[in-house]
């Protein structure tokens, strides 16, 4: 198992720095001179070239790549110009928030999504099944960012159980019940289409596991329904559900875009809508790079997880 | 967000592909549901100019905040006093020419990226392909936020964001089919004749990819259409005057506590859109692939579906023995009706005998062996009529807790083909304990123990080692052995084999045959022996059955029958036993064999 990981990690290597050229590429791309970009147009020349020099943007680019590499390995994101402080400091703070709010919904869909799948392929055709149908149907088809306005509408306007935005309350609160209760409306909301997803999926993979030549050696050995398809046929298909799971990672980290703006949390996704639309770019550039980094990361334990459940993917 | 990948899609007739694609499409109630409402939305949207409405952009400082249903304003007015319905229709064009435009986008760069990397393969393939992955391990939307930070916010910025990120999928999906096509006899012959390369990716591959380019595109319009919804909603996508359905959202949601109206109505008609497109895109995938058809995959149940019309009484015969098959029937559910697979077979088994059940494959010597303890796959399979009698008692009149009781316990099952029949993700000795566990009540430690007691009795070497490998990790003959240990674990007094030697060399099956001869005669088991070889027949069988499509013609003590063989079915398949030197009968054997026969039967 060490080995595996091991070796995963490896082969995790070439993907993140395949990442940082992505986005040190497309951060390149940016129309206009920079410099004058920072200065404004009323910057003198001799300055416009110092900021150049200063930046080491008189290099070719990609020198430039391998500098900003190894300043991105120290730790070294640059300095937001619109907040002052380093990239990484405001990165770090917002991503803890970030992944509360991902993990939660992350787990609430793997849990709700497997629950809802099983259940859907196990009563097929069943009113169960019909249900889980049209909750997916509507789940992969509502604008997250709609669905947040209507909890908001029904739970803090209408019934006022449930705050509408932040993550603490402004006046006292601070602790865990207090984030618990912020947490829940964005967490269900992020977690509702990712819920579809897996379902959707779960069904899928259980029909099909169902069907499998073991499986009927299952029941052949006079093995009850409840382990055939729990013990049996649950962990055959969770080898093709883990992967999905590992991907809905990474519409939750995107979808927190969404759902961060909406609630006002003090997540990595509002961060960078504020940064584009105050050309924060080195913000943007670290932020992008940290969340992407995250989902590299998920998926890589999601390919442990399938790993340690099927003994062939080892080899 | 999943996107199916697909592999090579037999294309027919293109003229009888659109008609019957057509036909399928509308057949499928929710997809035609999903067709009418986009169809009347784009409709709508595209007479925009021509109906009846606001403009959309005057404001009327008077008639701010109207509520819905307000004369001459059927939806009301937002903070500027403009009318929300005119708003809505031109939102809605906006919507859907940005949301297709960028599927078209995304089509056509993903299309041509898949296309060249799949033709080109090799190296090539192998580079564009790694880029491709990397976008891929990019969270969706922070690509396209990444991409619109560059650019600008903007509508035009956001639709090529979206389209971008949307290439990925297109590029995959193209790609593999274009791969497998690119080694195909035609392209070949298209290439000998002299056609340049871009001529044969249009003419030759192309027409061949175009459903899985279609099918991509129904799959994921409808994100892109969200997405960019989505983009316009953070305020980076179109800017006012300007407005689509995500900015129009995006505004209202400033006056969500005073009139939730403003953005409920941009939400739903986004929601609507989508859903539909998805219903729609669903019904084009199935009618395109029906592979993919989710109707297409049913849940088998527990025990196969009884719906008896005869159940004759056991006689006398059938109480003395150990199993005692009576007129059993056994069909498949079809589109067509119900399809007979066993019509009314009969024999019995005595206890420490051996009966061969003889035929070619879909002679419904499997389906009857399945049927004994209801393990026909159900949906389709039913039993339809007849009764199997073990111990006096008529299974099928049993509960299916009871029949659970059976199966494994007094009546054990081997299959054909252990690399399937084993479950890959448990080890050998944890199936082998299982099989113990669900009959006795021992621990798991002592059922462990047991297990590699049973793996010793038949003969694997090492068997606490072996206990704790996984079916692949073990050669065709040890997984059969496994299969035969599970089968003995609560001492059977039947055994069911099915075919159990086939899958194996002429060496393997040999000794695995010696194997079941020996327990059998050291348990005095009753032996089921399901095949279509009569070599093996004539070696381990004392008696004989002979199924040709679904009925048994022919039954006997294996000498009279090998010996002197009554129907010419039978005389058949006996000459189709090879014998050193006598190649020359088999052949022959063959020849005889008429065409309507070879058709054969249905299932097995």
């Amino acid at each position: 198992m060490a080995a595996y990981i091991a070796k995963r990690l490896i082969t995790a290597i070439p993907v993140l720095l395949g990442l940082s050229l992505i986005v040190f590429l497309i951060m390149a791309m940016i129309p206009g001179d920079p410099a004058t970009a920072i200065l404004g147009s009323y910057a003198t020349p001799e300055n416009v070239e110092r900021l150049n020099r200063s930046l080491g943007l008189d290099r070719s680019l990609p020198e430039q790549y391998f500098i900003w590499l190894g300043n991105l390995l120290q730790g070294d994101l640059g300095r937001s110009y619109a907040l002052n402080r380093p990239v990484l400091d405001e990165v770090l703070e917002r991503f803890s928030a970030t992944l509360i709010l991902a993990s939660t919904a992350l787990a609430l869909c793997t849990v709700f999504g497997l629950l809802a799948g099983i259940v859907s392929a196990v009563r097929q055709f069943g009113w169960a099944d019909r249900i889980v149908t049209l909750f997916v149907l509507v789940g992969i088809s509502i604008p997250s960012f709609f669905l947040a306005l209507l909890l908001i509408l029904f739970f803090a306007v209408r019934l006022q159980v449930l705050p509408a935005s932040g993550m603490y309350a402004i006046y006292g609160g601070g602790d865990l019940p207090d984030l618990l209760h912020h947490l829940i409306l964005p967490a269900v909301t992020l977690a509702v289409v990712a819920t579809g997803v897996v379902a959707r999926l779960t069904r899928t993979a259980m029909l099909e596991v169902l069907r499998q030549d073991y499986i009927r050696t299952a029941r052949a050995k006079g093995l009850g329904e409840r382990k055939v398809i729990y013990r049996h046929a649950l962990k055959a298909a969770m080898v093709s559900i883990v992967p999905v799971v590992g991907l809905q990672a990474g519409f939750v980290l995107g979808g927190a875009v969404y759902i961060e703006t909406v609630f006002q949390w003090p997540g990595i996704g509002a961060m960078l809508v504020k940064a584009i639309s105050t050309r924060d770019i080195l913000l943007v550039q670290g932020g992008v790079l940290f969340v992407a980094a995250a989902y590299v990361f998920v998926n890589l334990i999601a390919d442990v997880v399938q790993a340690t459940l099927d003994p062939r993917l080892k080899a | 967000m999943s996107v199916p990948i697909l592999e090579a899609t037999p294309t027919p007739e293109p003229m009888i592909t659109r008609q019957t694609t057509w036909r399928l499409l509308m057949n499928n109630r929710l997809a035609a549901a999903g067709f009418y409402v986009i169809a009347l939305v784009v409709l709508i949207a595209l007479l925009a100019p021509l109906l009846p409405l606001h403009d959309p952009d005057v404001t009327d400082p008077a008639d701010r905040l109207l509520p819905v249903f307000s004369e001459s304003h059927i939806l009301g007015t937002d903070h500027l006093g403009r009318d929300v319905l005119a708003r809505l229709v031109w939102g809605t064009r906006i919507s859907l020419l940005v949301g297709i435009s960028a599927a078209l986008m995304a089509a056509f760069f993903g299309s041509l990226i898949g296309l060249v990397a799949g033709y080109a393969g090799g190296r090539t393939d192998n580079l564009i392909m790694r880029g491709i992955d990397m976008l891929m391990a990019f969270p969706y939307i922070l690509l396209a936020l990444a991409i619109v930070a560059v650019l600008g916010p903007g509508l035009l910025n956001a639709l090529y964001a979206i389209a971008v990120v949307n290439i990925p999928f297109f590029a995959r999906n193209v790609r593999g089919i274009a791969l497998g096509l690119s080694h195909r006899e035609f392209v070949d012959a298209a290439r000998l004749s002299g056609k340049s390369h871009t001529a044969i990716v249009a003419t030759e591959i192309l027409p061949n990819v175009l459903p899985v380019i279609v099918i991509t595109m129904s799959t994921t319009v409808g994100w892109m259409i969200l997405e960019t919804a989505g983009l316009s909603f953070l305020g980076l996508g179109a800017q006012p005057p300007q407005a689509d359905l995500g900015s129009m959202l995006g505004q209202g949601r400033a006056l969500l506590f005073t009139a939730p109206m403003i953005s409920v109505v941009p939400g739903v008609m986004v929601f609507l859109i989508v859903m539909s497109i998805n219903l729609l895109g669903d019904g084009v995938r199935d009618a395109l692939d029906p592979r993919l058809r989710a109707g297409a995959l049913t849940r088998p149940m527990p025990v196969t579906r009884i719906d008896r019309e005869n159940v004759p009484a056991p006689d006398e015969m059938a109480r003395a023995s150990a199993l005692a098959v009576t007129e059993l029937e056994t069909s498949f559910e079809t589109a067509g009706g119900r399809e007979p697979a066993v019509k009314g077979v009969s024999f019995s088994l005595r206890k420490g005998e051996c009966l061969g059940l003889v035929g070619e494959s879909g002679s419904g010597k499997s389906v009857t062996a399945l049927s004994v303890l209801g393990l026909v796959a159900s949906p389709p399979g039913v039993i339809t009529g007849g009764a199997v009698t073990i111990e006096g008692r008529d299974v099928f009149s049993l509960r299916e807790t009871e029949i659970g009781s059976l199966r494994g316990g007094k009546v054990a099952y081997i299959f054909q083909d252990p690399l399937t029949t084993l479950h890959p993700l448990f080890t050998v000795g944890e199936q082998v304990a299982e099989a113990i566990r669900a009959h006795q009540p021992v621990g798991r430690a002592q059922a462990q123990a047991k297990a590699v007691d049973l793996l010793r009795t038949v003969r694997i070497p090492d068997p606490e080692q072996r206990a704790s490998a996984y079916p692949h990790e073990l050669s065709g003959g040890q997984r059969q052995r496994v299969g035969i240990a599970m089968a003995l674990a609560n001492e059977p007094d039947i055994i069911i084999a099915d075919e159990p030697t086939t899958a194996l060399d002429v060496t393997v099956q040999a000794e695995i045959l010696r194997l079941l001869q020996v327990l059998r005669q050291e348990r005095g088991l009753a032996l089921l022996f399901i095949t279509h070889d009569f070599g093996v027949v004539a070696e381990i069988c004392d008696r004989v059955a002979v199924m040709r499509r679904g009925e048994i013609v022919e039954a006997g003590d294996t000498a009279a029958v090998l010996g002197n063989p009554q129907h010419p079915y039978t005389k058949r398949l006996i000459a189709c036993v090879p014998k050193p030197g006598q190649g020359r009968r088999f052949l022959e054997a063959i020849r005889r064999l008429p065409a309507e026969e070879a058709a054969g039967g249905s299932g097995s």
